[in-house]
């Protein structure tokens, strides 16, 4: 019986170093390459984890608009709209009124999932960004990667979105893709800042709590997501106008049913917008980097 | 392969690396040993091109690590101290995913893949989430994912910790292999038997310093005797019976427990005690290792 044992024992050893030739990197790793799509690869990895949880996702992207659009738009809906408040709204009804900021905060919500959590995860968590940058995978790969898998969901989620809102005629055809790129923007100007806000998180203490309490919270209703901006006192209206979510909605507002607006205004909203990627890239990349190499 | 020149990494003003020079060859098996906070983790971060230095030189595949780092790592593999896996992943898909992060094509990495699943004989684990498995199985997981690149520097921070002496004696004779196949390997290790089976040659560091450098039989001959004779006489008596053998060996320690004579020939002072009239209540000869190299160097206090 021993040396049976012993034999099994050598023969697999023998197996497992024979079976293939050894070239070794220099000749098998191709650096131009792995650095052309390092930012690939981390989405791909992004989105294969994210992969692992497809079923929640397709039914909250789902569930989310059916549920708001029943409750907000149609019951409460049906409430301001009797009351005679269209003029207030611009002319057209509460749930067409409503319609862009609840995409405008399906595409944040999503980013914010997959800008937040993945980092946490990557540092602290899992600590598999330090596995990640151990490989031709720098910082700024990583925080490219994330951002395009966040993308690509978000892509998803507002698209399964917007088949609702046109099943509920809160929106119409022709608005369709310039609206989707509204709120995709929206989100991912967002997103890209509570990224970079993330990697500067050293401990896992009610950090996310923090959060959806003091900013997502607020967010949601001081951002003329539920009723126009103005009609908020103006000592809280500060709130909208530097929330990226009141700039997409009211972009969203001006795409759908073109309500009253300069165009220096639309045209201020898509540069401020773009002034959050920018800075979220920023800083970003360079928290990314730094705590990296710590 | 590896250059450092007075190599120097400072976190705000503790020193972790004070002006360090090594060089490592192709093909060579090369230890850093060390307490802890030696500055081992800190001069490996700096060779895996993930941590830049403060101050000296330092060339890996004759590139500038703070210039070229992810060109350097495409030809790295790199076992860290902490495992780091992907835990929602399953087995297959963690050394899928990170061939993946070096550019490997797909179907390269399919049969590559079921290949280090074999080395880490992990193959009936193949679809376990890599959360469900045991210490050693992630510790083996780990260094099968250094080797998805079939790099040309190794670099195994205490490869060994967690796994028991059959996974042990296999990996041994595996990074034996590999370094036959012309693979450079850098290991540190606080297991002194693994480093002796495994280095060509090591550095000694402490408090950021290099101490020694040589190979592990070469170490022996210069800092330790051939033999040492290990004798107990019970914890009270040690020191009084010490000084009536001091006259003998190179070199005499005196320990709570027991009482070392490093000598060429531990036999004859064994006997030479016992004519004494003295009667050790345990007593062992045995040839010098490099443990006692690494605690003469280092010495017996704890640093944390």
């Amino acid at each position: 019986m021993s040396s049976a044992n012993a034999n099994t024992v050598g023969v697999s050893i023998e197996k497992s170093v024979h079976d293939s030739v050894w070239q070794g990197s220099l000749n098998l790793v191709d650096v131009a390459r792995a650095r052309n799509f390092a930012w690939l690869h981390v989405a791909e990895a992004r989105i294969r984890n994210m992969m692992k949880w497809w079923g929640s996702i397709a039914a909250f992207g789902l569930g989310n608009p059916v549920l708001y659009l029943f409750s907000v738009g149609i019951g409460i809906g049906a409430l301001v709209d009797s009351n005679g408040s269209a003029s207030q709204l611009g002319g057209v009804s509460y749930l067409t009124f409503l319609a862009p900021a609840l995409l405008a905060s399906a595409s944040i919500q999503a980013f914010q999932d997959e800008t937040s959590f993945p980092v946490m995860e990557g540092f602290l968590w899992n600590k598999n960004f330090f596995a990640m940058n151990a490989t031709p995978i720098t910082g700024r790969d990583i925080v490219n990667g994330l951002l395009a898998a966040a993308l690509a969901r978000t892509v998803v989620t507002v698209g399964i979105y917007e088949g609702v809102l046109l099943a509920f005629g809160a929106i119409t055809l022709d608005v369709a893709l310039p609206m989707f790129f509204s709120a995709i923007l929206t989100g991912a100007a967002f997103g890209s800042v509570m990224l970079a806000v993330t990697t500067y998180v050293k401990e896992d203490d009610g950090f996310f709590a923090i959060v959806g309490r003091f900013i997502i919270a607020p967010m949601m209703m001081f951002s003329g997501t539920f009723y126009p901006l103005e009609s908020m006192p103006f000592y809280l209206q500060w709130v909208g106008w530097i929330s990226p979510l009141w700039h997409g909605t009211d972009l969203g507002r001006t795409i759908s049913y073109g309500s009253a607006q300069q165009g220096w205004v639309t045209i201020s909203h898509w540069v401020y917008l773009a002034l959050w990627i920018s800075v979220g890239l920023t800083l970003g990349y360079r928290q990314m980097a730094k705590r990296l190499a710590a | 392969m590896i250059v450092a020149r007075g190599l120097r990494k400072v976190y705000g003003d503790f020193v972790a690396v004070d002006g360090i020079d090594f060089e490592v060859r192709k093909g060579e098996a090369f230890g850093l040993l060390g307490p802890n906070g030696a500055g081992k983790s800190t001069t490996m971060k700096m060779i895996a091109s993930v941590s830049k230095r403060t101050g000296g030189e330092l060339t890996i595949l004759g590139l500038d690590p703070n210039k070229r780092g992810p060109e350097i790592r495409a030809h790295l593999g790199v076992v860290p101290q902490q495992d780091n896996l992907d835990r929602e992943l399953k087995v297959h898909e963690n050394l899928f995913a990170y061939g993946r992060f070096f550019g490997l094509s797909r179907k390269f990495l399919k049969t590559k893949v079921e290949e280090l699943l074999e080395f880490a004989q992990l193959t009936e684990k193949r679809n376990a989430k890599a959360e469900e498995l045991s210490g050693g199985m992630k510790r083996r997981l780990t260094i099968a994912r250094g080797l998805v690149n079939e790099p040309e520097i190794l670099m195994l921070d205490e490869p060994t910790t967690g796994l028991d002496p059959q996974a042990r004696h296999i990996l041994w004779d595996r990074l034996f292999r590999l370094k036959e196949q012309g693979v450079t390997l850098v290991i540190t290790t606080h297991y002194m038997d693994e480093a002796e089976q495994l280095c060509d040659r090591l550095i000694v560091m402490d408090k950021g310093k290099i101490m020694a450098e040589g190979s592990p039989a070469d170490l022996i001959k210069r800092f330790a005797s051939k033999e040492v004779l290990e004798v107990r006489f019970g914890s009270s008596k040690n020191i009084e019976i010490a000084e009536q053998i001091f006259h003998l060996g190179h070199r005499t320690e005196v320990l709570p427990d027991r009482i070392l004579i490093y000598s060429e020939n531990g036999e004859e002072d064994l006997q030479a005690i016992l004519k004494l009239g003295l009667e050790p209540v345990t007593s062992l000869v045995r040839r010098s290792s490099l443990e006692d190299v690494f605690l003469r160097l280092t010495g017996r206090t704890l640093v944390e």
